[in-house]
């Protein structure tokens, strides 16, 4: 009788061809997330196909292209949300194959949403404090007898959740209800109650969506004060080009699926082929 | 008038038992966007637990109650497991078949068990009833009010303060977004029908502490009335299920006492279409917003 294998055929490794731009200054260190011939079909569609990318520790990296493409795929991809049909996900070396959507998060990737998915019923704090769950880490018996432990990492917790509301000016509407918040300040506690999960690599899904210019400006700055503060990676879907070219230090293109182009912003720019994804093909006369 | 006030307040002492099971399908259906139909027959296997426990084996009321509750927490867990958790993905449908299968499953092996015999539940609380100015209230009436008004705090101060109700009310707003938190929603909704079962446990023996006819169907009548209830006061609303319990319970008492003994479920139904006509959501309902 043959042996059969009751293990998942672990993927082959196969080297990338790089031609990933990772920042001067996290280089030679282990990127925080490597994507290998990663793709997923969707019936015979193939959304994503041989997605290959690495991202430095600090790096803010941008994921472009033309609706459809498949940026948003990728995200999920990257959390699990759908699982890969091919290729691996390495987050900070580890093979994310096993993980489910939770083990991810606490491993150290957290997200935003394109259309905002707070929970709108819960306080702002609330809402952060179920960001900071993983941290805390009293079980139910001591939650429920209120043992001293329970009360300093509640007071803890709570602390903590008023310091990352006060990145943004947000330790004031603490107690508001979150779905009463103006929608920019929404947008800004998605980003909040992300970065309570203590992540590495912070996904933000088109975070400037419907955001005038100087909110722009100031989400840009935002970005770069996160990644100064937290020393983590960001990740940004977008749609408004200044913000991309702005603040990202390597930039992505995605046109149905595939990646069409990789560089920085000056190499996307002057891209031919990214020119043509986004605008056409020029007539041949 | 004294006879009134003895039947509001009997009305509230079964209106609280309804209240404390409403509470299990509505936590339920609140996290797992399901109904658990089998909920009222937890209820039975508590009762019969404690019964057991206390007349079978001469142990303490209290501890009776304990057994019972710790039975019924595993029993939950062990169906959502196994009945319902491999449906997670399944068309609603599919589940509440699932659910109405695992009603009946409990109720014919409790027959196989039990037998099919009347049990007569035993006075676990005593049996000298308070009197005051002409109103006598038996001492069941009391525990039953001031158990259900105590598992309503605990529980409005448990989802609102606890890591793992904080957890829970995540869960029941976005699934998907909460995981995306690092919250394990298996383990969530695991909780929540613990927590959910030990309260039938609860329920099931101040039910029986009242009417202590117990058989293996004892539990899907008050099932069906506490899963009206809580459609009543707007499913997925924890003070909805208590205000609907209540309000039940008031009404089917009335009914009974002033209109018609054998009317007083249709009534309590009718009363039930009505408010659904006029509010659908329930009375405390929320308003649902579908993403179009």
């Amino acid at each position: 009788m043959s042996k059969v294998n009751q293990n998942y055929p672990k993927p082959k490794l196969v080297p990338v061809p790089s031609t990933n731009i990772i920042p001067d200054r996290d280089i030679g260190q282990r990127p925080i997330l490597e994507c290998r011939h990663l793709g997923i079909d969707f019936g015979g569609l193939s959304a994503v196909a041989d997605f290959n990318m690495a991202i430095g520790r600090t790096e803010i990296a941008g994921l472009i292209g033309p609706n459809g493409a498949g940026k948003t795929t990728v995200f999920n991809l990257l959390t699990k949300v759908y699982q890969p049909t091919r290729g691996t996900i390495l987050l900070d070396g580890h093979d994310t194959h096993d993980m489910d959507t939770a083990h991810v998060n606490r491993a150290g990737i957290a997200r935003t949403f394109q259309n905002i998915r707070l929970f709108e019923k819960m306080s702002v704090l609330d809402n952060v404090l179920v960001g900071l769950h993983n941290e805390m880490n009293n079980g139910m018996f001591s939650s429920v007898l209120r043992l001293p432990r329970h009360w300093i990492q509640e007071k803890r917790a709570r602390q903590k959740a008023l310091e990352l509301l006060s990145i943004f000016d947000m330790q004031d509407m603490a107690d508001h209800q979150a779905g009463s918040l103006p929608y920019g300040a929404q947008r800004r506690l998605e980003i909040v109650r992300a970065l309570a999960t203590n992540p590495k690599l912070l996904l933000l899904d088109e975070p400037a969506a419907g955001m005038n210019p100087s909110e722009t400006a100031e989400l840009m700055e935002n970005i770069r004060k996160i990644r100064d503060t937290f020393q983590i990676a960001i990740m940004l879907i977008e749609h408004d080009m200044n913000l991309v070219m702005g603040v990202c230090e390597g930039i992505c293109v995605l046109n149905f699926g595939k990646i069409i182009a990789k560089g920085t912003p000056e190499d996307i720019q002057g891209n031919p082929a990214v020119i043509e994804a986004y605008l056409g093909k020029k007539k041949e006369d | 008038m004294l006879a009134f006030l003895n039947h509001v307040i009997n009305g509230i002492s079964l209106g609280s038992v309804y209240a404390i099971i409403a509470l299990g399908y509505t936590m339920v259906y609140g996290i797992a966007k399901m109904l658990n139909f089998a909920h009222g027959d937890v209820i039975m296997v508590g009762a019969y637990i404690c019964f057991f426990a206390v007349a079978s084996y001469g142990l303490h009321p209290i501890l009776g109650v304990l057994l019972a509750m710790l039975v019924c927490t595993i029993l939950g867990m062990v169906i959502e497991r196994l009945a319902y958790k491999p449906l997670r993905q399944a068309p609603s449908l599919a589940v509440l078949i699932t659910a109405i299968g695992m009603s009946y499953f409990l109720q014919n092996s409790a027959q196989l068990m039990w037998g099919t015999n009347q049990k007569m539940f035993p006075a676990i609380f005593g049996k000298t009833p308070f009197s005051f100015g002409g109103i006598t209230i038996s001492v069941t009436t009391v525990v039953t009010i001031i158990a259900c008004v105590v598992i309503m705090l605990a529980l409005t101060w448990f989802t609102g303060n606890t890591k793992m109700g904080k957890a829970m009310r995540a869960c029941s707003e976005d699934k998907a977004a909460a995981q995306l938190m690092g919250i394990n929603v298996n383990t969530t909704i695991s909780i929540t029908f613990a927590i959910g079962s030990a309260l039938a446990a609860v329920a099931g023996v101040l039910l029986c502490s009242a009417y202590p006819n117990l058989v293996p169907t004892t539990g899907s009548m008050p099932g069906i009335k506490a899963f009206t209830a809580a459609v009543f006061g707007g499913i997925g609303s924890i003070p909805g299920a208590l205000l609907g319990g209540v309000l039940l319970g008031v009404i089917e008492i009335m009914a009974k006492a002033y209109i018609s003994t054998q009317l007083s479920d249709a009534i309590v139904f009718a009363v039930l279409i009505i408010v659904l006509l006029v509010k659908p959501t329930g009375l405390l309902g929320k308003k649902i917003r579908e993403k179009v």
